[in-house]
């Protein structure tokens, strides 16, 4: 492997990385927070994918879809967390699995209503359709970089509310003892419907900005849930930060994995990953609570 | 004594009546859920819309088609037929699309007397030393559209070609098939996990090993997956695609959109195939189902009109199997792909075509036809059955 296959693939691991990070954020946030096991995060994804399919195809601008696409799938998310999800915050892991589980698969039989079996299409949007070279022999595909891009964005605009804002040191109140928050006067409903939601606007930028290079598909959500879930278990659950490191570093393994190792053990990469992290520190790479 | 024997003789004709009046029972497993959900609708809309084309009755008999949904599973397959076989009492089993449900459902099929018609899947293994009188696959064998794109590009002298599948049977099957009538050099050999989302590291060193073409088989989503991200790295004019028509067909055609544009695919038929039953086909299934029909569809339709062709010339006695078997040996009919007969493993002797990837008038991605491949095209296991030993 010569220098620069080396750094397209490097750029490749870093950029699944960080698309894994948009779906993985939403989920560690939900899951650290409520402490709530929202497997539904992978249909909000393929919501968030639809809709913005639906978009584009009446309008033909990606950027209106985008615009109009995530704060719809917040909605959805909202209205999900309202009518059913609120009401399982106390309840056992296992009640949680089983509720989102089956909300999989009604979301999915209601997509497929609506769209059809049949993939829909979602074009890579024509300012980004092309290849950039960054040096000498490195060409990368725009949108890819655009992925890498709207990540990092992401990335520290989450870093800088959770960490830096009012609204965030609620989230974080909320998150390490309910009771006393509230009895503050933090309204923690509300912020827990908050942070829901905006779990669910992630989950649906995640969606958006995959379609373009993913079939856009009834059941798209779930195996990209597993690989978000891996990486929450790896980062520790509720960190950001850690979700972010953890992302980067299955990116850039899975893609060295698969294109070094012979594909059996090339696939298996990740898990092997997640046992050895688990078996060092259970509690993941940065584990929020004490 | 004498009304005693008309009474017994009218019982006697009014039964024989009735078994004539009894509908023909046809078992239509496929899969219906889960991610390959839509193959088993396809099938479906195809093999009624071909009952439908024949007037309703299939060899002048009304039919029952029971719907099984095998989830992709060789078990539920199983037990499924098992089901129809004893309570149902089905005659056929079809729809089958999953040839590891196949291996695992014609068995007990064929042992219990009932015939498999396979609209779908077609296993070597029933095409070869497992053939069976009561076994008739009027689809494909797996290997051969993989064989016809090893032969057109040694017609085209491709002297590196670089492979690409999911690590999985069928995804060996369709690579062996190509290598083993292709005569250039691999460029390289990929398996990849079954689901993949994201090849971009693969298409990296594709990219890096600079072959003359590419050969891959990536069935749905993972093939939208793989041509949408080959076209994003810029390679799609440098270096063609090429695969069989499960790759590029109409149920994951619409997700590639312009992506799969000028790619090729190996096929026994396209959408716009120029004979009179292809053209009703298409344009029946367009009005009644509002999309286009893939090859999967049109070979669903012609299993429903080869049943109808081979039960109209015995009279409708589906009961007759030995009839039955040798009436579909022998059956004609005017097929969506032109040439169609049975081989002796009772599989397809077809012609194979090339296809390009195009836009058609409403800018629908869809293949176009160009030229033939080979002729009569039959497949690679027929002199391993023994069909006079069954």
């Amino acid at each position: 492997m010569d220098v620069a296959l080396f750094t397209e693939q490097l750029l490749n691991g870093v950029q699944l990385g960080v698309q894994l990070f948009l779906m993985a954020a939403g989920l560690t946030l939900v899951f650290g927070i409520m402490n709530m096991i929202n497997l539904t995060h992978g249909s909000l994804y393929m919501i968030g994918a639809f809709v913005a399919a639906a978009l584009f195809g009446h309008t033909g601008s990606f950027l209106l879809a985008l615009v109009i696409a995530v704060p719809a799938t917040a909605l959805a998310g909202a209205l999900l967390e309202a009518a059913v999800l609120r009401h399982f915050y106390h309840r056992g892991h296992l009640d949680q699995v089983l509720v989102t589980f089956g909300l999989i698969l009604v979301l999915n039989e209601i997509v497929k209503m609506i769209w059809g079996a049949v993939p829909v299409p979602l074009p890579v949007p024509q300012l980004l359709s092309g290849s950039v070279t960054l040096f000498a022999d490195v060409t990368y595909p725009s949108f890819r970089l655009a992925i890498l891009g709207v990540g990092a964005v992401v990335a520290l605009g989450l870093y800088a509310v959770v960490a830096h804002t009012r609204i965030g040191m609620w989230v974080r109140a909320g998150a390490s003892n309910r009771d006393i928050a509230s009895a503050m006067g933090v309204n923690v409903e509300l912020i827990f419907s908050l942070v829901f939601a905006a779990g669910a606007a992630l989950a649906g930028l995640a969606g958006i900005m995959a379609g373009p290079i993913n079939a856009v598909q009834v059941g798209m959500g779930e195996p990209v849930l597993i690989l978000a879930l891996v990486v929450t278990v790896i980062g520790g659950v509720g960190s950001i930060k850690g979700a972010f490191i953890a992302a980067l570093m299955i990116g850039v393994v899975d893609t060295f994995g698969r294109v070094l190792l012979p594909p059996a053990l090339g696939s298996m990469m990740i898990f092997m990953l997640m046992a050895v992290i688990l078996a060092w520190r259970p509690r993941g790479l940065f584990p929020v609570h004490g | 004594m004498k009304i005693a024997s008309i009474a017994l003789a009218s019982l006697l004709l009014l039964s024989a009546s009735a078994s004539a009046e009894e509908p023909v029972k046809i078992g239509f497993i496929s899969t219906f859920s889960g991610p390959s959900g839509q193959l088993g609708q396809e099938l479906l809309d195809g093999f009624n819309l071909g009952i439908k084309s024949v007037g309703g009755k299939l060899g002048g008999r009304t039919v029952e088609v029971i719907k099984g949904d095998d989830q992709a599973k060789p078990d539920v397959g199983r037990q499924l037929a098992d089901k129809m076989i004893e309570s149902d009492r089905v005659q056929i089993i079809t729809g089958i699309n999953f040839s590891n449900v196949m291996l695992a459902v014609a068995k007990p099929v064929l042992d219990s007397g009932a015939f498999i018609f396979s609209v779908n899947a077609g296993p070597s293994q029933y095409a070869g030393k497992l053939c069976n009188a009561h076994y008739f696959n009027e689809s494909f064998q797996n290997d051969t559209l993989p064989e016809a794109m090893g032969l057109y590009l040694n017609s085209k002298q491709a002297k590196r070609v670089y492979l690409m599948a999911p690590n999985y049977p069928a995804g060996k099957d369709f690579l062996a098939g190509f290598k083993r009538t292709f005569k250039g050099q691999i460029a390289g050999e990929v398996y990849t996990a079954f689901g993949q989302l994201d090849y971009a590291a693969e298409i990296a060193q594709l990219r890096a090993a600079k072959p003359d073409a590419v050969f891959f088989f990536y069935p749905g989503g993972m093939g939208i997956n793989f041509v949408k991200q080959y076209a994003q790295a810029g390679l799609t004019k440098e270096v063609k695609l090429y695969g069989p028509s499960f790759s590029l067909d109409q149920t994951v055609l619409p997700g590639m959109g312009d992506a799969a544009i000028g790619a090729y695919a190996s096929a026994f038929w396209t959408e716009d195939f120029d004979n009179p039953a292809s053209k009703k086909f298409v344009a029946d299934f367009e009005a009644a189902y509002g999309r286009v029909p893939s090859p999967n569809a049109a070979n669903a339709y012609d299993g429903a009109r080869i049943l109808d062709a081979a039960l109209t010339s015995i009279g409708g006695k589906i009961e007759d199997k030995a009839a039955f078997r040798k009436a579909l040996e022998n059956v004609k009919f005017d097929s969506v792909r032109g040439h169609f007969r049975f081989n002796t493993n009772h599989y397809p002797i077809q012609d194979s075509y090339l296809a390009e990837i195009v836009k058609d008038a409403k800018g629908r991605p869809t293949m176009k036809k160009l030229e033939l491949i080979k002729a009569d095209q039959a497949d690679s296991y027929a002199s391993q059955c023994n069909m006079a030993a069954q």
